[in-house]
C-alpha cells in the first residue's frame, strides 16, 4: 500500500533540462522511479538520463500516463508550470521551488482543489513511499520500506529524524513533505487521514515547526486516530517575530508557539519527542517493540 | 519587506484612499514648510518600522509651523527600539470621531487572504476582545466584489447607505486590489478614521512578500534587514541573530531550528540563524562562513544532511574559507556532514584536517565543548 505514490507511479520531471533537475532525475531513477517523460518548454526531442522531454504537459500526456509532477523550475514560472500540470489533468503535483510568491501559492492551492488535485509544497522536498517511489530531493539511502508513516514540513529535519528512524530498524511507508511555506496544498489532517487509512502504516511521525496552527489543528484529529502518533515540533528555542527560514515558520501576535503546540499535541494523546533523535525510541515504544 | 508608513499612505493615495493632507520631509525647515501648507494643528510622526511610536515619544502634535519645525528637530535623530530616524511625515490633524481597524493578511491555514476588521481601532487589534473583530476570508477564485465589502460594512454596525459606509465599501475593495497587485502580505489601516463625513487612514502598515520583489520593480526599496540579514538575504539564505556564542549553519530552516534546539539542550547558546539550504552553491556557502565568522562566535557548528545540498560543494567552501585564511580558521569549526554526495565532501575535508561528525548530537556536543574551553 504506501499513500499517493507507489511502484506504479508515473512521472513527469518538470524542468528536466536545468542543473538541479537533471542531477535529481538521476537520484529519483536510481531509487527506483519510473520516470517516464520530462517537459522544458523549447527543449522538446532531447533526452534526459534516457527519458524523453516534451514542449508541454499536454504532449507529454498524448504518450504517456502520468500519474505525478515534479517541479524544479525557477519561482517566477512556478504558477505557470504548475497550472500546466494541474490543466493536463496529472493528479498528484509535488513542487521543488522555494521563493514562490505567496499570491501564486494561493492560487495554484486553490485551482488544485478544484481539479480534485493533491500538491505537495511549494518548498517540499517531495514524497518517497519507502523502498518503492521517490519523488523529490532526498537522499536516497535514508528511506526504506517498513511501516512509519511521516508528514512534515521540513525538508532536512526530515531526512535526519527518518535517517534515525532507518538506523533503528524502522522502515517508511510513505514520507511526505507538505512543504515549508504558507500556502501549500495538504495541511497535516489530510496527511494524517490517509495514514489511519492505509494498512501499511502502524504508526506515524509528525513533524512540525513554530508558526500557523496546522499542529494544533491536526491535534483535534489525532484525538480520534487508532494509530499512534510521534511528533518533534522544532523552533523552541526560535525568538518570537523572527522568520526562521520558512516564510510560515514565524511566532506571530504570540501565536504559532512551541508550547502551545506540544501541549495541544500532549493534549491529544501525541508523544512529543524533546529532541530529534528521541523519535525513534518513542516510536519504538508506541509499536511496542523494545 | 516593510514599508514606511509614509509609503503606504503614497501607495494609498495612488489607488484612491483617502489619507491625510502631507508628506515625508528630512529635516526641519521643510517640516515648517508643510505645516505652513497645512495651515492648521498638525501632527509630525517618526518615520521607523516599529510600533509603539507614540510611547517612545517618536509623534507630536505642533500647532503653528514654528512648533513644527522644533517637532521636527526633536523626533529627527531619535532612536526609537533601536532604528534612527532618518525623517518624518507632517500631515494635518485630524478631528476624530471614530477609530476603526481594517486589514488584510494572509491565513496560511485555509491557504486564502483574510479580512480582519473592528468598529473598534486605535489599539492593538489582539488586544479586542473576539466578539469586536470580524474575519473574513477572501476566496481566491472568487476575488473581491462588492457584496463582500458591505458585509463587512454590516457586520461593523455602519449603515450601508450613510457616507461612512459607503467609503468603506470602496476602502475594502480597494485594500484587497492592492494586496494582488503589489504582492502585499499585509495591508492595514489602524486606525481609520471617520473624521465629519469623510473616511481617512490615519496609519498605514504595508509588508510586501519578499518572495514576489523581483515582479514589483516600482516600489520603493526599503532596507529591513540587519547587516548580517542582508549579507545572507544577498546570498540567497535567511539569517537571524541570536545572543549566544556558537556561529550555525545548517541546511534547511527546519533542520537549523533543530540544530539551535538541540544545541540550547546540551547547554549551549546559539549566536545565530543561518540556513543555507536549497542547494546553495560553494562560493555562496563560503562567504555564509565569512558571515558566520564576523559575528565573533567562539565556535561555529556547521551541520549539513544534503539532499538537494551537496555535502561536496560544502566542503569545498570550508576548504575554500581554510584556505584563503592561510591555512587556519580564526574559531574552533565543527562539522557534521552526510548525506548527498558525502563521500567526496568528507575526503575533501579530511585534506585539510577536518574529521566531520555522522551524528548532529556528537557535532553539538563537541561544539558547546570547544565554545567554553
Amino acid at each position: 500500500m504506501a499513500i499517493i505514490i507507489d511502484e506504479n507511479t508515473n512521472v513527469l520531471v518538470m524542468g528536466i533540462t536545468g542543473r538541479q533537475a537533471s542531477f535529481h532525475t538521476k537520484q529519483m531513477l536510481a531509487y527506483g522511479t519510473k520516470i517516464v517523460a520530462g517537459c522544458t518548454p523549447g527543449k522538446g526531442g532531447v533526452e534526459v538520463e534516457g527519458v524523453p522531454v516534451y514542449n508541454s504537459v499536454r504532449e507529454a500526456c498524448e504518450n504517456h500516463r502520468i500519474d505525478a509532477s515534479v517541479i524544479f523550475v525557477p519561482a517566477p514560472g512556478t504558477k505557470d508550470a504548475a497550472f500546466e500540470n494541474l490543466e493536463a489533468g496529472v493528479p498528484v503535483v509535488v513542487i521543488v521551488t522555494e521563493g514562490v510568491p505567496v499570491y501564486d501559492e494561493i492560487q495554484i492551492v486553490a485551482y488544485a482543489k478544484r481539479k480534485g488535485a493533491i500538491v505537495l509544497g511549494p518548498n517540499t522536498f517531495g514524497i518517497v513511499s519507502g523502498g518503492k517511489c521517490k519523488i523529490g530531493i532526498p537522499p536516497n539511502q535514508y528511506f526504506v520500506e517498513g511501516n512509519v508513516g511521516v508528514v512534515a514540513r521540513s525538508g532536512t529535519l526530515t531526512y535526519e529524524i527518518t535517517g534515525n528512524l532507518t538506523a533503528n530498524g524502522l522502515g517508511q511507508s510513505t514520507v511526505v513533505g507538505m512543504g515549508g511555506d504558507r500556502a501549500v496544498g495538504l495541511t497535516f489532517i489530510d496527511v494524517l487521514k490517509m495514514f489511519e487509512k492505509d494498512p501499511q502504516t502502524k504508526a506515524v511521525v509528525l513533524i512540525g515547526e513554530i508558526g500557523g496552527n496546522n499542529e494544533e489543528i491536526a491535534a483535534e484529529y489525532i484525538k480520534e486516530m487508532t494509530k499512534p502518533v510521534v511528533a518533534f515540533i522544532a523552533g523552541k528555542s526560535a525568538p518570537p517575530g523572527k522568520r526562521m527560514g520558512h516564510a510560515g515558520a514565524i511566532i506571530e501576535r504570540g501565536k504559532g508557539t512551541y508550547k502551545g503546540k506540544v501541549e495541544a499535541l500532549t493534549a491529544a494523546g501525541a508523544k512529543v519527542a524533546p529532541l530529534p533523535f528521541d523519535v525513534p525510541a518513542l516510536v519504538k515504544e508506541a509499536l511496542g517493540m523494545k | 519587506m516593510k514599508m514606511f508608513e509614509y509609503m503606504g499612505k503614497e501607495l494609498f493615495a495612488k489607488y484612491g484612499l483617502p489619507v491625510p493632507k502631507g508628506r515625508m520631509v528630512t529635516n526641519p525647515e521643510e517640516a515648517a514648510k508643510v505645516a505652513a501648507e497645512i495651515g492648521g494643528p498638525c501632527v509630525v510622526k517618526s518615520q521607523v518600522l516599529s510600533g509603539k511610536r507614540g510611547k517612545a515619544g517618536g509623534i507630536k502634535f505642533p500647532n503653528t509651523p514654528e512648533e513644527a519645525k522644533k517637532a521636527a528637530e526633536e523626533v529627527l535623530g531619535m532612536t526609537i527600539q533601536g532604528l534612527p530616524v532618518e525623517c518624518v511625515l507632517v500631515e494635518e490633524k485630524l478631528k476624530i470621531d471614530k477609530e476603526l481597524y481594517m486589514s488584510i493578511t494572509i491565513d496560511g491555514s485555509a491557504k486564502q487572504a483574510v479580512m480582519i476588521a473592528s468598529a473598534f481601532g486605535g489599539m492593538d487589534i489582539e488586544e479586542q476582545p473576539e466578539e469586536h473583530i470580524i474575519k473574513k476570508h477572501i476566496d481566491p477564485e472568487l476575488g473581491m466584489h462588492p457584496f463582500f465589502a458591505r458585509d463587512v460594512v454590516r457586520r461593523m454596525g455602519i449603515p450601508i447607505r450613510s457616507p461612512h459606509g459607503q467609503e468603506i465599501v470602496k476602502i475594502v475593495q480597494v485594500l484587497y486590489k492592492i494586496c494582488v497587485e503589489k504582492d502585499a502580505e499585509l495591508v492595514e489601516i489602524n486606525p481609520l478614521v471617520f473624521s465629519d463625513d469623510r473616511v481617512i487612514a490615519a496609519d498605514s502598515k504595508v509588508t510586501i512578500d519578499d518572495d514576489a520583489l523581483f515582479r514589483m520593480k516600482d516600489l520603493p526599496f526599503v532596507d529591513d534587514k540587519t547587516p548580517e540579514e542582508r549579507a545572507a538575504k544577498d546570498l540567497g539564505l535567511s539569517f537571524v541573530g541570536l545572543d549566544g556564542d556558537i556561529a550555525v549553519m545548517a541546511n534547511g530552516a527546519g533542520i537549523t531550528m533543530g540544530t539551535l534546539d538541540t544545541l540550547q539542550a546540551f547547554g549551549g547558546t546559539p549566536a545565530n540563524f543561518l540556513d543555507c539550504g536549497g542547494g546553495t552553491g560553494r562560493e555562496a556557502t563560503a562567504k555564509a562562513l565569512e558571515i558566520l565568522f564576523g559575528l565573533n562566535p567562539k565556535a561555529v557548528f556547521v551541520n549539513i544532511f544534503g539532499g538537494i545540498t551537496r555535502c561536496d560543494d560544502v566542503a569545498n567552501a570550508v576548504a575554500d574559507v581554510y584556505k584563503a585564511r592561510g591555512n587556519k580558521f580564526p574559531v574552533p569549526m565543527v562539522i557534521r556532514l552526510i548525506g548527498t554526495n558525502q563521500d567526496a565532501g568528507r575526503a575533501i575535508l579530511k585534506e585539510i584536517g577536518v574529521e566531520a561528525y555522522d551524528f548532529m548530537e556528537d557535532g553539538a556536543r563537541r561544539a558547546i565543548e570547544l565554545s567554553k574551553a
